[in-house]
């Protein structure tokens, strides 16, 4: 117990405290080492606080404060590997940005402290086990990427970054007062004590929750949520957000945001179903859930920025995993949980190669960049595979993914596959013709002068095949239990 | 009959009714506003309100977290914000007169509707509740809508910052009225993300000012999409 | 047939025809001091109106029966206005008709009759005196219906006597809805009298009158009961005012010792009623009329708070 105690204690230490010395000295020449030093730490940590938590079976910790279960360690690794592989990703990447003279030192110094406080706010909001304290760290997790989405003081970032302040802060004032809600339906059962709100209690007395309160509370939290998932129509601040921040950013708020607010929804969800006893929560998340797979798949073929572009594909891929949570049953969720690992792997391996795509071509407009892989072979087939995984084809694991989740819906609810068919071979057809355009064709590419870092971008994306071709049985089994849990 | 009903509430219980109809009057006054600096002002009374609200619950029920709240929210939103945003105010020398995108009768009968609605979302609430404010759980929703309806009503940076605070009061009235206040240390949480907002805030007003030379924000309205 | 009830119905008709006029001179008086003016003498109203009364009356060629008929209409609707609103008694002779709709609809009367009255004439000032008056009168009037209706409310039901011997006879309680519904009150009563922030009644400037502008054309008698029909209005304005928001001292019984006892009270309150306008008239300037509809919009929204929360805070279950 106490083995598995100073674990998390670390998870969650070493981001903070990489954090608070990367805010003193993130100025200096080896603060990306620093970064990336740290991350690895939280990784190891991570890691060993996953092994413990699949041989012992779920735990609660520090007093019940933190709860790990099979469904959030795995993406509390899930984070800690992103979040790792993105800190490689930067180094070079954010050395090009200052020789390019796009970012001075001080303002490095604010994105790398930012970054490792950003990561610590979301491990935070995966372990804790109760709502309030969950609230909070969603609330940090915005406030530490607001200052980091305007990194850039274009006129075109303040305004992304406001937008995204101005929704997703109001957003979460919805998901205040749903968990408020919660809170006012607990305390009528298990007493005005703190423990009212943590996760634990309130899943062991969830029949006991009066249904109107609870049906009304999560309203409000999904709401509130779902504006930081994405879910339409609450979604305007994720392409521009995504569009104008530095790509570490936009790797880490697609790879993983989206994925800590969808978990959140989850855990609501779970109490919910067992409060109501309908499918109240499920019929909510798949119709939203369906309205966000279809939307952007109309807007993709306007776009003409390729990190909008890749945004709203995120915006798709989520509303697909909303939707197969809102099914429910053990394939739709194990497909949903699927789709999140690899979807946070195939998209945050995206934008590292975009990233620095439009760091060789000095723009982010598709058209005006071409040629990719004849000036650098490897981010132009790193882009091309990455986009290739990240549609579907087979035998990444995107594929499976989606597979899994279109059989469960021929199955219980068919009149949502021509829907959700059309909106996938839409979306399809738009970004495969764009990424054609920029990989193939006369290069109007420059060489970089820093090697990229492309390793991570080809561990994601072999990960990604393996999950395709064969699921670990450790993994399999994991993701099963996890799907157990969510019901 | 409803006379009746009246008096079998306790004068402490009509003193906290009083708090939230003040409360809903200053919502709708902070609505109506044209001018930034009174807009400030109201919210500090807001805040004052909210402050005596939650003491006279703290005393009558004898519920010692409480009287923590009260003092928290003295300390923040009486003091530490208005003071922050006057500063603000005066250093981005910002005076104007606050624009609205639909004239003021337009929004105030939008806001009647809102208030209604939320009445009647929160009655299945109130009948739950065993608090002695749970008739005010209505009034809270309310002020919520309505500072919503002020932020997308507004065209300036500071206003709407101002109405984000004031639904955060809103929320913080909703948590105190139903519930006899959230469990401390999520209280202490929330108040600490207020904060650190505000500060960030502060410091991306002035990168918005710099860029625009102003705090409108319809200039930085430009990024639809391609 | 109680024949105190009746003798308090006609000492409350005769006590209003006499005491209004006073009313209307001790604002005056109280304004002219609070402008560091001197003030003319408190009695001037009743001088005027005498000297109204011995004047002849002369009448443009092409004017109608109508404009001949409408002083007399307007002063028997003020009357009976102040009269079924119970100011020194409840237990009167026409409590059972003394409905506060009827109330609404018999100011609206007036309002008619001197409209219609002003663009009589057919000159250009009267049409826009009367076109005013009806702007105001329909943004007033929904939020002094949204006031009797909180009020009724509180008392269940819409008859002043009972709406008034309800919250009179009642426990001390803070109703915030009723502190809303007076404030509501006051805005009402400034537009309906025309006074300012809406209209300033002293002006002698056209183009910025409303009342006036439609009485141009009335000399002598009609002039006079025009004159004595407005201060009838406030008078009943103030009593109604004083019988929602400040019922303390009007008894429930006609005896004529408790009714001479409420005349007292009567004349305290009407004095600080008076001082308290003549107050709100100094401290405000005058509304530009394209604002006036804001003005009474702040009322009607405030009317319509009040009732919301009668409804969510007084009256739950």
């Amino acid at each position: 117990m106490t083995e598995a105690t100073s674990m998390l204690a670390l998870v969650l230490a070493t981001p903070f405290v990489t954090g608070i010395v990367l805010a003193l000295f993130g100025h200096r020449r080896s603060a990306a080492d620093i970064n990336a030093a740290g991350s690895l730490l939280t990784l190891i940590a991570a890691a060993l606080l996953t092994a413990r938590v699949i041989s012992a079976g779920p735990m609660t910790l520090f007093d019940e404060q933190f709860f790990v279960d099979p469904l959030n360690v795995f993406l509390i690794a899930l984070t800690a590997l992103v979040g790792f592989t993105t800190s490689l990703f930067s180094r070079p990447y954010m050395r090009v940005e200052h020789d390019h003279g796009r970012l001075s030192v001080l303002r490095l110094r604010l994105y790398h402290s930012m970054f490792q406080m950003f990561m610590c706010t979301m491990l935070v909001a995966l372990s804790t086990n109760n709502l309030g304290i969950l609230w909070v760290a969603m609330e940090a997790a915005t406030l530490t990427t607001v200052l980091l989405v305007s990194l850039y003081r274009t006129p075109a970032s303040l305004e992304a970054a406001w937008k995204y302040f101005i929704l997703c802060g109001v957003g979460i004032a919805q998901a205040l007062f749903g968990t408020i809600l919660i809170y006012f339906a607990a305390e009528r059962v298990l007493g005005p004590e703190g423990g009212a709100l943590l996760w634990t209690h309130l899943d062991a007395v969830k029949s006991d929750l009066e249904p109107t309160v609870l049906s009304l509370a999560f309203i409000f939290l999904f709401v509130g949520y779902g504006t930081k998932t994405g879910l339409v129509p609450l979604h305007n601040w994720l392409a521009d957000a995504h569009a104008e921040g530095p790509t570490p950013v936009s790797a880490v708020l697609s790879g993983l945001l989206l994925n800590v607010a969808l978990y959140a929804i989850v855990r609501c969800k779970v109490l919910v179903d067992g409060a109501l006893g309908t499918h109240f929560a499920g019929n909510l998340m798949m119709a939203f859930g369906l309205l966000t797979v279809v939307v952007p798949a109309f807007y993709l073929s306007r776009q003409k920025d390729v990190k909008r572009l890749f945004g709203y594909s995120s915006i798709e891929h989520m509303g697909l995993i909303t939707f197969a949570f809102g099914m429910g049953g053990a394939v739709a969720n194990f497909a949903a949980l699927l789709h999140m690992t690899v979807h946070s792997l195939t998209k945050s391996a995206i934008f590292f190669a975009v990233g620095h795509a439009s760091q060789m071509a000095g723009t982010q407009i598709i058209d005006d960049i071409q040629g990719l892989i004849k000036r650098s072979p490897t981010i132009g087939w790193a882009l091309m595979l990455g986009s290739l995984a990240i549609l579907g084809m087979p035998p990444f694991g995107v594929f499976t993914s989606e597979f899994m989740i279109l059989t469960t819906a021929i199955k219980h609810y068919p009149w949502a596959t021509p829907i959700l068919l059309t909106a996938l071979g839409v979306a399809f057809a738009a970004m495969f013709g764009k990424v054609q355009g920029m990989v193939f064709g006369e290069p109007t590419v420059r060489p970089l002068e820093h090697n990229p870092a492309l390793l991570p971008v080809f561990v994601h994306l072999g990960l990604v095949l393996m999950l395709g071709l064969w699921i670990p049985p450790y993994l399999a089994d994991w993701y099963r239990q996890a799907a157990r849990l969510i019901g | 009959m409803s006379t009746a009903l009246l008096h079998t509430v306790p004068l402490s219980g009509q003193v906290i009714n009083l708090c939230a109809a003040l409360m809903l009057l200053l919502g709708f006054a902070m609505l109506a506003q044209r001018r930034v600096l009174s807009l400030i002002n109201l919210f500090m009374l807001q805040g004052v309100v909210l402050f005596a609200s939650t003491l006279i619950v703290a005393l009558t029920t004898k519920q010692s977290h409480l009287l923590y709240s009260a003092g928290l929210t003295l300390v923040l939103k009486v003091f530490a914000l208005p003071y922050i945003l006057h500063r603000l105010i005066r250093k981005l020398s910002v005076k104007w007169d606050v624009e609205t995108l639909l004239n003021i009768p337009t929004t105030m009968l939008v806001g009647i509707g809102l208030v209604v609605i939320a009445f009647n979302v929160a009655q299945p609430i109130s009948q739950l509740s065993g608090t002695i404010t749970r008739a005010t759980i209505g009034i809270a929703l309310a002020c919520v809508l309505l500072s919503f309806l002020m932020m997308i009503t507004r065209s300036k940076a500071v206003p709407q910052v101002i109405a984000f605070l004031a639904m955060e009061n809103a929320l913080f009235f909703a948590a105190t009225s139903a519930t006899y206040g959230m469990p401390m240390v999520v209280e202490l949480g929330i108040a600490l993300d207020v904060m650190v907002g505000m500060v960030i805030l502060g410091v991306f007003f002035f990168h918005i000012r710099q860029q625009f030379d102003s705090l409108d924000i319809r200039h930085m309205e430009r990024s639809k999409d391609a | 047939m109680n024949v105190y009830a009746l003798f308090a119905q006609l000492l409350e008709l005769v006590i209003a025809l006499l005491l209004a006029p006073l009313l209307t001179g001790w604002v005056n008086q109280c304004r002219a001091w609070l402008q560091n003016r001197s003030a003319p003498p408190l009695l001037q109203t009743y001088y005027t109106l005498s000297k109204l009364f011995h004047k002849d009356v002369l009448i443009a060629h092409n004017a109608s029966s109508l404009f001949r008929a409408a002083p007399y209409i307007i002063f028997a609707c003020m009357a009976l206005a102040s009269a079924i609103v119970p100011t020194l008694s409840t237990e009167l002779i026409f409590a059972p008709a003394a409905d506060a709709i009827a109330l609404v609809g018999l100011f609206a009367l007036a309002r008619v009759f001197i409209a219609l009255a002003g663009m009589d004439v057919g000159t250009s000032f009267g049409s826009m005196g009367s076109r005013r008056e009806m702007l105001v009168g329909f943004l007033a009037e929904p939020a002094l219906l949204m006031v009797f209706f909180t009020a009724s409310l509180i008392s269940q039901s819409t008859s002043l006597s009972t709406i008034v011997d309800t919250l009179a006879h009642s426990e001390f309680a803070i109703y915030p809805s009723l502190a809303f519904a007076g404030v509501a009150f006051t805005m009402v009563s400034l537009a309906e009298n025309a006074r300012v922030p809406i209209d300033n009644p002293t002006t002698h400037l056209e183009l910025t009158m409303i009342h006036e502008a439609m009485i141009l054309e009335y000399s002598g008698r009609h002039l006079a009961l025009i004159e004595w029909a407005s201060s009838l209005k406030l008078f009943a304005y103030s009593c109604l005012g004083l019988a929602l928001f400040f019922p303390f001292g009007i008894p429930a019984t006609a005896e004529p010792a408790a009714l001479s006892f409420a005349l007292v009270i009567l004349v305290v309150k009407l004095a600080m009623g008076g001082a308290a306008l003549a107050l709100i008239e100094t401290l405000n300037a005058k509304l530009r009329i394209f604002r006036a509809p804001e003005f009474l919009g702040t009322a009607f929204l405030l009317a319509v708070l009040a009732m919301l929360v009668h409804l969510l805070l007084e009256a739950g279950p």
